[in-house]
């Protein structure tokens, strides 16, 4: 069925409150402004070339699984981008709510459709920019612009302060010492190897997660450290709101905590949008072509401590077990072999998901979809039927993914579809199945 | 209609190729000029290595899952691209028009092949105009623009095959085609057509994105 935008308009407050503000000569004004400062080559090459074609329909899960014309990827692209050029920007602001729905709700950011579009045009990236005059115009989902209020507050995404931050961590590593007598959670160690950082909701209610890896870094016998000042949160959802300023301050923190800690290099917690906003966004809105300091995502940082030798496994997780490939470290990173090393080093059984790797769906969480809550849940839970199709389909009761916003979307298409699936983080595998020789 | 004719070989097509190639490259160079000046930061990240790498997957034809999973659309996307290209250069009857015009030659296709060519060409517009009118998914996003350069090449290449095999009036045929083959040329770098002088740029850019920074393939 085909519907459009206006059919399916959905009540938030934040966008409620932002468009009664607004006129559309005042929309005019930003966006022109907007258009004129940020948008250039690459925007009007791929509005210009796109030819219409509707080979990129497939790529998208929405589109998949919703089977809606409408929720295609040049078809996001046409109900907002081509509208805002054909209009010169004066648009009302019940458009711009439309707008706001669709690049913030209905697109992961994934950029599963390049794979899919002859001519290389970044949808994803339009579907950005568009967030991008949305927020210049104060018209965001609630739910995710209180996260970027929470960034640029407290430098983290949960509202975490200062003094909670390093008491978790404590209260973290005295829970551990029940297990392992010397653990230590080092804080501020100048010249450590790595700085540890996570994302915010770990302290915030995912605390086991800080406990496992404290333990398996101490089973390591590593030289790390966590940073007791703001800094420590990789995660950023200013990124997705599209408050690229409160972005690139939350990322100067990060960067900043490990050079002032002078640590050889980031280890980051199991997070692909964390992995996104320093690896390929903060760091160019900072002017750094790459990172200023050498990152690691967790991935990547297990095969290094299991190849390496130091850890090993005293059991492999009885499988069969599945593997999601999150996009942000694996169409945004290339860890797809290093991911499957690590899962077959550490499980039995593991089947296979079609499509995977590079060519895997999205979980749909992802992009800060997730983050812009409780309204548009529902549209993205039926809008990845189709990763529910493809759990199923392998008919394991494990699914490895090694990353948050996954954990949140995928455990949202399990509950419904009933798929009986339980989640698994690399960490939570490797904590429990690893040789524990310092545990008493 | 003679005169118009020789209107139409003559000064018309000194314009349209003018237009065609003054027009491409003046496009291709304000458009650089625009990159460099508000996204130089993106197109330091091109590389010749990547952005060859992307454009040489999706040249082949099922190379990427794109094409893989759209055959029909494949299929008829490579036919149609390489008759457009073959056709217009090696048709005898082009050649003939060089040669007495500028006194070079070179190899023909078949009378024959180039006839076949040509109805491949019209196949798939047709083609093209079904998927516009029936798949919803293009349906959605189609507008007049989209109609305007398929029935130009649809017009191109349809008079042309009448003129040859001297169906109707061929006098008026012939300038109908010559025009419209005109207006196409003309058309190139100023609708959607321009993706022949974009796409390869953008294919690059992507390419290079998830080639040198993303580690990743792009197909
Ligand atoms: S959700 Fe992914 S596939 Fe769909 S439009 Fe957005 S980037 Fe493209
Ligand atoms: S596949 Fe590319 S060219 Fe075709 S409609 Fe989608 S974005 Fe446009």
């Amino acid at each position: 069925m085909t519907t459009t935008i206006a059919d399916r308009r959905i009540e938030d407050a934040g966008l409620e409150a932002g468009i009664a503000r607004l006129t559309p000569e005042k929309i005019q004004k930003t966006i022109l402004a907007v258009l004129e400062g940020e948008g250039g080559a690459r925007l009007k090459t791929y509005v210009e070339t796109c030819v219409r074609c509707g080979m990129c329909a497939k790529a998208c899960h929405y589109y998949m699984s919703h089977k809606d014309p409408s929720y295609a990827p040049v078809a996001k692209v046409r109900q907002t981008m081509w509208e805002i050029l054909k209009h010169k920007g004066l648009v009302s602001p019940e458009f711009i709510h439309q707008c706001a729905q669709i690049a913030y709700t209905e697109c992961n950011l994934c950029r599963r459709c390049m794979h899919y579009c002859p001519l290389g045009i970044d949808t994803a990236y339009i579907m950005s920019f568009v967030r991008r005059i949305c927020h210049k115009l104060g018209v965001t989902p609630q739910y995710i612009q209180d996260t970027a209020h929470s960034h640029s507050a407290t430098m983290n995404q949960m509202w975490v302060k200062d003094d909670e931050w390093i008491d978790t961590l404590k209260w973290q590593e005295d829970e551990a010492r029940d297990e392992m007598p010397e653990l230590r959670i080092p804080l501020e160690v100048e010249g450590a190897d790595f700085m540890y950082s996570v994302i915010a909701p770990e302290p915030k209610f995912r605390t086991q997660l800080i406990y496992q890896a404290a333990f398996i870094f101490n089973q390591a016998g590593l030289n790390w450290t966590m940073p007791a000042t703001p800094g420590w949160d990789n995660s950023n959802m200013a990124m997705f709101s599209g408050d690229m300023e409160i972005m690139g301050r939350v990322e100067m923190a990060h960067f900043e905590a490990a050079q002032r800690l002078r640590v050889k290099r980031i280890v980051m917690g199991e997070c692909g949008h964390a992995f996104r906003a320093i690896y390929d966004v903060g760091n160019r809105w900072l002017g750094w072509g790459m990172h200023p300091v050498p990152v690691v995502h967790s991935i990547e940082f297990f095969w290094d401590l299991l190849n390496s030798g130091k850890i090993r496994m005293a059991k492999k997780y009885p499988g069969p077990v599945t593997i999601h490939d999150p996009c942000n470290v694996i169409r945004g990173r290339g860890l797809m072999d290093k991911l499957r090393e690590v899962v077959h080093a550490i499980c039995d059984g593991v089947v296979e998901m079609t499509p995977n790797r590079e060519h895997n769906y999205c979980c749909c969480a992802g992009g800060g979809v997730i983050n812009c809550g409780p309204p548009f849940k529902n549209v993205r839970i039926v809008g990845n039927s189709v990763k529910a199709d493809q759990l199923k389909a392998t008919g394991v009761k494990t699914c490895i993914a090694p990353c948050h916003n996954c954990h949140g979307g995928l455990e949202d298409i399990i509950h419904k579809y009933g798929l009986g699936i339980e989640l698994k983080f690399l960490g939570d595998i490797i904590y429990e199945c690893m040789e524990k020789k310092g545990a008493s | 209609m003679l005169e118009l004719y020789a209107l139409a070989v003559g000064p018309l097509a000194w314009l349209a190729f003018g237009v065609f190639v003054i027009g491409s490259l003046a496009r291709l160079f304000s458009m650089y000029s625009l990159a460099k000046k508000k996204d130089a930061a993106f197109l330091s990240y091109m590389t010749w290595r990547y952005s060859l790498r992307s454009i040489f997957h999706w040249l082949i034809p099922f190379g990427s899952l794109g094409w893989r999973e759209n055959p029909a659309l494949t299929v008829a996307t490579y036919v149609f691209h390489i008759c457009l290209f073959l056709v217009p250069i090696f048709l005898m009857s082009h050649i003939v028009m060089w040669d007495t015009s500028f006194g070079f030659t070179y190899a023909a296709l078949p009378d024959g092949l180039a006839d076949g060519l040509t109805v491949a060409v019209m196949v798939v517009c047709l083609f093209f105009a079904w998927r516009r009118l029936s798949l919803p998914e293009v349906r959605f996003v189609t507008s007049n623009h989209d109609w305007l350069v398929l029935v130009l090449v649809f017009c191109t290449f349809s008079t042309g095959f009448l003129a040859y095999h001297q169906i109707g009036d061929s006098l008026t045929l012939t300038t109908l085609h010559v025009l419209c083959g005109e207006a196409m040329l003309i058309a190139i770098p100023f609708t959607r057509l321009s993706h022949m002088l974009f796409g390869f740029f953008a294919r690059g850019y992507i390419g290079s994105e998830f080639g040198g920074v993303r580690r990743a393939k792009d197909w």
